[in-house]
């Protein structure tokens, strides 16, 4: 469907690369944790999570602090920031610097890179889990024995609660955090669709770069699912393998393989800086890929009835006609490949919908057994290690302890040197909304 | 480095035309679009005492529920209609019963149908701003109270873990997924195309209509049902804006509580409810002999980057927005048209009742109109309805909608004490008739403002629809 947009488009590059996971903070942590082939699935720190039937996780290095990512002017607003925020914080610092971007983060006085007016923020969430220590003793001042009262709620219990407490847990106040730090006063938003928003997030941003409503975006997506709430919820959804007697996930979490248990929770995403692609240019950055395509869709059958793949086939295919590329040409893929049978044989048939007998020669990059499932992280994460993939011109090392589907190049393999120039994104989600991003080698 | 005159240029180049064919609502005072509009023209009040959970002794007892809804009477929702609200979402459920009534009116079809011939499913999106679904509260306490240790002050985890296993189930967990709406809405009607749900707090469905409407103007589909839904009307919605002092404390008098511009304004009220409207590129909508409502002709956005709690002070941000709407639709604020008025008519305000908000606001507007703001009417139906939340965006838009087709404005009820910060057309405690001698609307031009908390914010224009 050729339109007049074709004739005078703006392309959009992948300039810096803001990566948080359970390998730390920085995409270099990244890159060769996963080149080691490393699982970095095992026990839970945070808290006590031995009364739960999944709690194996991929949970970032102890030591984090979000206070080490904001300048020493805002360490009081960290206070406020719910463990998603502060992992959003950290990936958009670091995607930042990577650019080489001039913000107030990085330097108050310096004058910005961008007119802030130009610069737009797309950052993909989930619904933030509440902690639950914090809500616990409020709760307890407005109860008679384990009994909650209502009435004494609202006539003192509440108001143990910190003022600014709902502020904490807004899954818009990643974006928003990220807009104050780095002055990003163009279009914003906060896409909510589980799995997916870290692609569509990415997708959008593109569009509002392309249609001339920015020249640069912080777009991604990040979530952290190591909590108590998140980790009960998903299995109630029975998406979560148990883990009696593991003491590592990495052969529980088994994209692709129709015997797998279901996946594992992981936390952090990507976080990028894009640019229109003659801006950076102009001036002197070296872009790591390009954004070519991005398609979105939504799966028929949604949460609840067995998905068939139909969604995401519709936004691959869809990407590959934005992109102006024929499916021959992808070098490899990244789905989303969480572990779970029903969505990843849903993927799977999307997959071979698009690409056919030839599916069997691309190598695909799964990160849920290196990482766990992300959630609104994932598709940035795939993102930010597709785009790594295409700068080094190199595969990371695939573990797989399972027996996935025949013909498939899941591994295990160790990492190797690939002549790669165009590598698909694509994640579909427990909701339905399906998107796809291409991505090329940088000119 | 391109600028903003390159963007302006972008964006107008080869467009696609983009028009409205239909739109539905569940609100607090109804779910029918004609009833719910002599309603708010005739300025009722939706505010009463909370009954959905025992807030008597709340700070804040009081909102604007939707009650006796009924998912039957807004289409054959057989496999849904006879569950209670538990297990598919209240949110999701108004966002269906909107979605119905919408599709219907743009001759698209009822819910479970086969899609309407000539529909490309793959070239029809959903794009909404829904909330989060309603969480379960008393799992919440009871889990946390059994599993507190009163010696160690702090919760024991596992036994949190065991009661939570008993007592949290499935549907309502699932229920809270913001996406659900969406979800629910795109397996109803059969759409394949490109499926977003965005939260920008009370912008979100500002902002999803926005996004949708460039979706089909940059063709990546034809057809997007597009708003959002919400309620917050549960007892941790009304804590976390109890504790923000952000909402209404006359308990004395709820029906007048939401004074939107008045100088004795104290905060907002809570609502509840969806809107969803059906987008469609114009060529389409005419090739299959739908009946455009109005035109979309401007839609903007940006970021305060200001600070999390507070607005910022000059509206700057809000300024931005409504300035990006504005050039897109090719409207200059400062001008005047043949008979002497400015060329936009009526301006929904987002219009809290916030003593922040509203001052804000009006100084954005003066920003943006000069000299021409005193003349451009700027109402809040927030002042009848409570605030919508997310939801309240696509809500609003209708509203404009409604005055553009009927040529009547609905009024800022509550508004006795003027406020020297507020000084403008608040079309004040009566809607204003703006038909000709004919009977013709002149209100040909509105535009709907949508700031969410932490500072995005997003503007609509829409234009009375002319071949």
């Amino acid at each position: 469907m050729a339109t007049d947009w074709q004739s005078g488009r703006r392309r959009i590059v992948i300039t810096g690369i803001g990566a948080v996971s359970a390998f730390g903070v920085g995409h270099d942590a990244l890159w060769q944790g996963l080149c080691t082939g490393e699982s970095r699935l095992g026990p839970i720190h945070a808290f006590d999570a031995s009364g739960l039937r999944s709690n194996l996780a991929g949970e970032l290095p102890e030591g984090f602090s979000a206070r080490d990512f904001v300048p020493k002017s805002y360490r009081k607003g960290v206070k406020v920031m719910a463990r998603d925020i502060e992992l959003a914080v950290a990936a958009a610092l670091c995607a930042v610097q990577h650019a080489g971007w001039m913000t107030p983060a990085i330097d108050a006085e310096a004058p910005p890179t961008y007119p802030p007016n130009r610069v737009g923020c797309q950052i993909g969430a989930g619904l933030i889990a509440p902690e639950l220590p914090e809500l616990a003793s409020a709760f307890v001042t407005a109860a008679e024995g384990k009994h909650f009262s209502y009435e004494q709620w609202g006539e003192v219990g509440m108001n143990n609660l910190t003022p600014l407490w709902m502020l904490k847990y807004l899954p818009n106040m990643l974006a928003c955090h990220v807009t104050i730090l780095h002055n990003a006063q163009g279009p914003s938003n906060t896409i909510t669709c589980a799995e997916a928003s870290g692609v569509l997030s990415i997708g959008e941003s593109m569009r509002v770069i392309e249609r001339g409503d920015a020249d640069a975006a912080i777009a991604g997506g990040v979530e952290s699912k190591v909590n108590p709430t998140w980790l009960l919820r998903l299995d109630l959804m029975k998406r979560l393998a148990h883990t009696d007697g593991h003491s590592t996930g990495a052969n529980l979490v088994r994209p692709y393989d129709p015997k797998a248990p279901g996946t594992l929770v992981g936390e952090g995403g990507g976080i990028l800086a894009l640019e229109e692609a003659q801006a950076a240019l102009n001036r002197g950055a070296s872009p790591v890929a390009a954004l070519l395509g991005f398609g979105a869709g939504h799966e028929p059958q949604g949460f609840d009835r067995s998905p068939t793949g139909a969604g995401l086939a519709g936004a691959i295919r869809a990407a590959l006609r934005d992109a102006n590329c024929q499916a021959q040409e992808i070098d490899a893929i990244l789905p989303q490949a969480c572990g779970c049978p029903a969505s990843d044989g849903a993927e799977l048939e999307a997959l071979r919908a698009v690409f056919g007998p030839r599916l069997s020669q691309i190598p695909l990059v799964t990160l849920a057994p290196n990482l766990g499932d992300l959630g609104a992280g994932a598709g940035a994460m795939a993102v930010a290690v597709g785009a790594t993939c295409l700068r080094e011109q190199a595969l990371p090392a695939r573990i797989h302890h399972g027996s996935p589907e025949s013909g498939l190049l899941v591994g295990p393999s160790a990492s190797e040197t690939r002549t790669l120039n165009k590598v698909l994104v694509c994640t579909g989600s427990i909701g339905g909304q399906c998107g796809a991003l291409i991505l090329a080698r940088a000119a | 480095m391109s600028n903003a005159s390159v963007g302006a240029d972008a964006r107008t180049r080869g467009r696609r035309r983009i028009v409205m064919t239909g739109m539905g609502w569940v609100t607090p005072l109804g779910g029918d679009v004609d009833t719910v509009w002599e309603r708010l023209v005739a300025g009722a009040s939706a505010i009463g005492l909370i009954t959905r959970f025992q807030a008597e002794t709340f700070p804040t007892n009081f909102g604007a529920e939707v009650k006796q809804f009924d998912l039957n009477e807004h289409g054959p929702f057989a496999e849904l209609a006879g569950l209670p609200d538990e297990t598919t979402g209240r949110s999701a459920r108004f966002a269906l019963a909107a979605a119905a009534r919408a599709m219907q009116q743009a001759g698209l079809g009822a819910p479970g149908a086969a899609p309407t011939a000539g529909i490309d499913p793959e070239r029809m999106g959903v794009y909404l701003g829904a909330g989060e679904g309603t969480p379960d509260f008393d799992a919440c306490t009871a889990t946390c109270l059994e599993a507190w240790s009163g010696e160690h002050r702090t919760l024991d985890m596992h036994v949190w873990a065991q009661q939570a296993y008993a007592r949290m189930e499935q549907t309502k967990e699932l229920e809270q997924e913001p996406y659900l709406p969406v979800t629910q809405i795109a397996r109803h009607f059969g759409a394949r195309g490109p499926s977003f749900n965005c939260m920008t707090a009370c912008a979100a469905s500002t902002q999803s209509v926005g996004e949708a409407v460039e979706i089909i103007r940059r063709d990546d589909a034809d057809i997007m049902i597009a708003g959002g839904s919400h309620t917050m009307l549960h007892p941790f919605g009304m804590t976390g804006f109890i504790r923000l002092t952000a909402m209404s404390k006359r308990r004395d008098a709820p029906a007048t509580a939401a004074r939107p511009f008045d100088q004795t304004r104290d905060g907002f009220v809570m609502g509840e409810g969806a809107g969803v409207v059906i987008l469609e590129e114009l060529s389409h909508a005419l090739a299959r002999g739908a009946k455009p409502l109005v035109e979309v002709v401007g839609y903007g956005s940006s970021a305060d980057a200001y600070r999390i709690t507070d607005i910022q002070p000059e509206g700057l941000g809000a300024i931005a927005a409504m300035r990006s709407a504005l050039a897109q639709a090719g409207i200059d604020p400062a001008a005047v048209g043949e008979d002497g008025r400015p060329l936009v008519h009526y301006i929904s305000a987002h219009g809290t009742g916030t003593k922040e908000n509203d001052a804000i606001e009006t100084k954005a507007v003066r920003g943006v109109f000069g000299d021409n703001a005193s003349r451009v009417p700027f109402s809040s139906v927030k002042s009848m309805l409570g605030h919508l939340i997310q939801a309240a965006g696509a809500v609003e838009l209708m509203t404009c909608v409604q005055a553009i087709r009927t040529g009547f404005l609905p009024p800022t009820m509550n508004l006795h004490n003027p406020d020297p910060a507020c000084d403008l057309d608040y079309v004040p405690n009566r809607a204003r008739d703006m038909r000709d001698a004919n009977g013709a609307s002149r209100v040909h031009v509105a535009m709907s403002n949508g700031f969410g908390f932490g500072g995005q914010n997003d503007t609509l224009v829409i234009r009375r629809f002319d071949a």
